[in-house]
């Protein structure tokens, strides 16, 4: 018990602040601007990985380091749809996950948003289209942000997130 | 027939060193396998030579498999003859892990193997049925394929009486891309990225994987600065996922501190090697003929002591680990996968090690610069979460310890060079040590630059089925920790 709270008094804080939003990333403007005022600044997210090769899921995990400290920007992930504002969606749509992402977009209550990660969410990526997979997120949900990268940095994809809730 | 018998008469294959080819017909497909199994071999991967659901173009029908043995990796090929309703006999019976991977090729050629199981793995279009367990008080829980964490998705059926869980069954194939059908549409010289990206935390081994298989064809060997600094790649990519995972599974028993301080260590050590490669994860850094960056002295000396300061910390927290009862608690005991049913499921890799299945390819098959450089295999007994926890925690000091060697003594010379396109027709095996486990990708090329065929295979084929043991008896709230304990990738046997 000792140690423990040893480390946790030589670590000290080491929070960073928050990014600014980047209005580059928006692919279009919700047409109901209601959710920073529904919402204020307390956001929850759902993940879905919709066919990802797991690196950008690495970068969405480390959101939640010290460093990033997603939990002190009064934004968390959620275990159910029914509990988020907002989707956080990985990887081209594969064929095997298009029903599982269409029910959970239609599960997050209204109003919400969708957030697309990485150069497979915004493009196809790498991976394309093909027989398998139907390419970019927005080509099976709507998407109100894109952030590109393979994987995009942590505080790109909180841009990206600041971005969507901004009004 | 003893298994040196079919070695000899193997030929050799380029790319990682100590593989052999073999071809067989049908009378001595399963006489091979019992050969290896007999000597204590095991199937790594079996794969046909179609890449995708519906491809008939592939006149050719080709079943491989490959084999890790002692004295090397053993690929033996089976051709098939054309009619269209030809079975080949299933190696389920000697290795149970085939299973899957037979249903998988079944799904991509048309081509079943003699297993009366012939469910579908990839193709999810066609109905498919759980194994029901019957009994009083019997119910299921259906989670999946969108879990409640930031992971990967996937369906588990578990059938429990109250909490205590009596059978896990996965459905896998969620996240089916049609990579290896990709693969035949990249210019072979370009084929790393996408193998970089067939499971994002093992970017690093499959993208070495891929070159050492492409390099062997093409003739070139890399120069010993580009191999050198390959493995500082591939160690510090296994240093940071054991990082996140020994601190997720402080956070999946309630101890949110290990949490918070490996995962910011993880990121100390990501930031550093951003610093040095430009890439958190080294995606794209193994090139074909060597790195795309070199390293000078200054940056060399300072990762190295990011390294040395991370894995001293990680010895204070193993203490605290340790120390603390409420985790030692839910680590002992905890999903425990006897060595002899990991034997008997030829279980590799991490999870193989804390079940004393003592394979290491950096030991056991070494290429550069693991020839000059004796990596110590870390391995446990006991086989529950408390042992592979062990076996990362063991595996950190290690990683360090070579990094550490690596980073001080880097070779002089070139970091990279050209490498050619091979022959069409030209087969190569690369087979690289990842953190979770042996990285294989049998590459073919086709003409003037293109790939005829690619299959890349991760040790989570092996190692998935065995999961569903490991939990049986436990209770359903533990399944988050055994499973975070095993860490297995979906992306990198969806294909």
């Amino acid at each position: 018990m000792l140690k423990t709270l040893r480390k946790i008094a030589s670590i000290g804080l080491i929070s960073e602040p928050a990014p600014a939003p980047d209005e580059l990333l928006r692919v279009r403007r919700a047409a109901d601007a209601t959710i920073a005022a529904v919402l204020g600044r307390a956001l929850c997210i759902r993940h879905v990985d919709a066919g990802s090769c797991n690196g950008c899921e690495l970068e969405i995990q480390a959101l939640g380091n010290p460093y990033y400290n997603l939990e002190g920007h009064n934004i968390r992930f959620v275990a159910s749809p029914r509990h988020a504002d907002l989707l956080l969606v990985t990887g081209p749509v594969v064929k095997n996950m298009e029903l599982a992402l269409q029910r959970t977009y239609a599960a997050t209550p209204d109003p919400k948003r969708v957030v697309a990660v990485g150069d497979c969410g915004c493009t196809g990526g790498i991976l394309g289209e093909c027989p398998a997979s139907l390419g970019r997120v927005a080509n099976v949900i709507p998407v109100d942000v894109a952030v590109p990268g393979c994987p995009p940095s942590p505080v790109r994809i909180l841009q990206a997130i600041l971005t969507a809730i901004q009004a | 027939m003893p298994l040196r018998r079919w070695w000899d008469r193997a030929q050799p294959v380029t790319g990682a060193p100590h593989v052999r080819g073999l071809g067989v017909g049908t009378e001595d497909w399963l006489q091979v396998a019992r050969d290896v199994a007999a000597a204590g071999g095991v199937l790594h991967a079996l794969w046909m030579s179609c890449a995708a659901m519906g491809d008939h173009a592939v006149q050719e029908r080709i079943v491989y498999g490959a084999y890790l043995t002692d004295t090397g990796v053993l690929i033996v090929e089976l051709t098939l003859p054309a009619a269209a309703t030809q079975t080949y006999p299933g190696l389920e019976g000697i290795f149970p892990a085939a299973a899957r991977m037979q249903r998988a090729a079944h799904d991509l050629s048309g081509i079943r193997s003699s297993d009366p199981d012939a469910r579908p793995w990839l193709n999810h279009d066609r109905p498919y049925e759980f194994v029901r367990v019957d009994g009083e008080g019997v119910h299921e829980i259906a989670v999946g394929p969108v879990h409640a964490g930031t992971i990967e998705p996937g369906h588990f059926r578990f059938s429990v009486v109250g909490e205590k869980v009596l059978k896990l069954e996965e459905r896998l194939g969620y996240t089916h891309k049609g990579l290896e059908q990709r693969f035949t549409a990249l210019p072979i010289l370009q084929g790393h990225r996408l193998a970089a990206r067939v499971s994002g935390d093992s970017a690093v081994a499959y993208s070495w994987a891929y070159c050492q298989a492409l390099e062997g064809m093409s003739g070139r060997a890399i120069p010993p600065r580009a191999a050198w600094l390959r493995a500082v790649c591939l160690e510090l990519e296994r240093l940071a996922n054991h990082l996140g995972d020994l601190g997720a599974l402080g956070n999946d028993v309630g101890f949110a501190f290990g949490l918070t301080q490996f995962s910011r260590l993880k990121e100390d050590l990501l930031r550093a090697m951003a610093a040095v490669f430009g890439e958190r994860y080294l995606f794209d850094i193994i090139v074909p003929g060597g790195v795309a960056i070199d390293v000078s002295a200054a940056a060399a000396g300072a990762l190295a002591d990011v390294v040395r300061a991370v894995c001293t910390e990680t010895e204070e927290l193993r203490d605290i680990y340790d120390e603390h009862e409420g985790v030692r608690d839910r680590f002992t005991g905890a999903g425990r996968l006897e060595p002899e049913r990991a034997a008997r499921l030829g279980v590799i890799g991490l999870v193989g090690r804390a079940s004393g299945q003592a394979r290491d390819v950096r030991v056991d098959l070494p290429d550069a610069p693991y020839t000059e450089l004796p990596v110590a295999m870390v391995v446990e007994h006991d086989g529950d979460v408390a042992s592979r926890v062990a076996v990362r925690f063991g595996e950190v000091r290690e990683s360090g310890r070579l990094l550490t060697s690596l980073l001080s003594a880097l070779p002089d010379g070139m970091h990279a060079v050209e490498v050619g396109v091979p022959a069409d027709g030209a087969f190569g095996v690369g087979l690289i040590e990842g953190w979770r486990g042996p990285v294989l990708v049998a590459l073919q090329a086709g003409p003037s630059g293109s790939i005829r065929r690619c299959h890349p295979h991760d040790p989570s084929w092996q190692n998935w089925p065995a999961l569903e043991y490991a939990i049986m008896g436990n209770i359903v709230p533990d399944f988050p920790l055994i499973n975070k304990s095993f860490n297995l990738s979906y992306s990198g046997v969806d294909l």
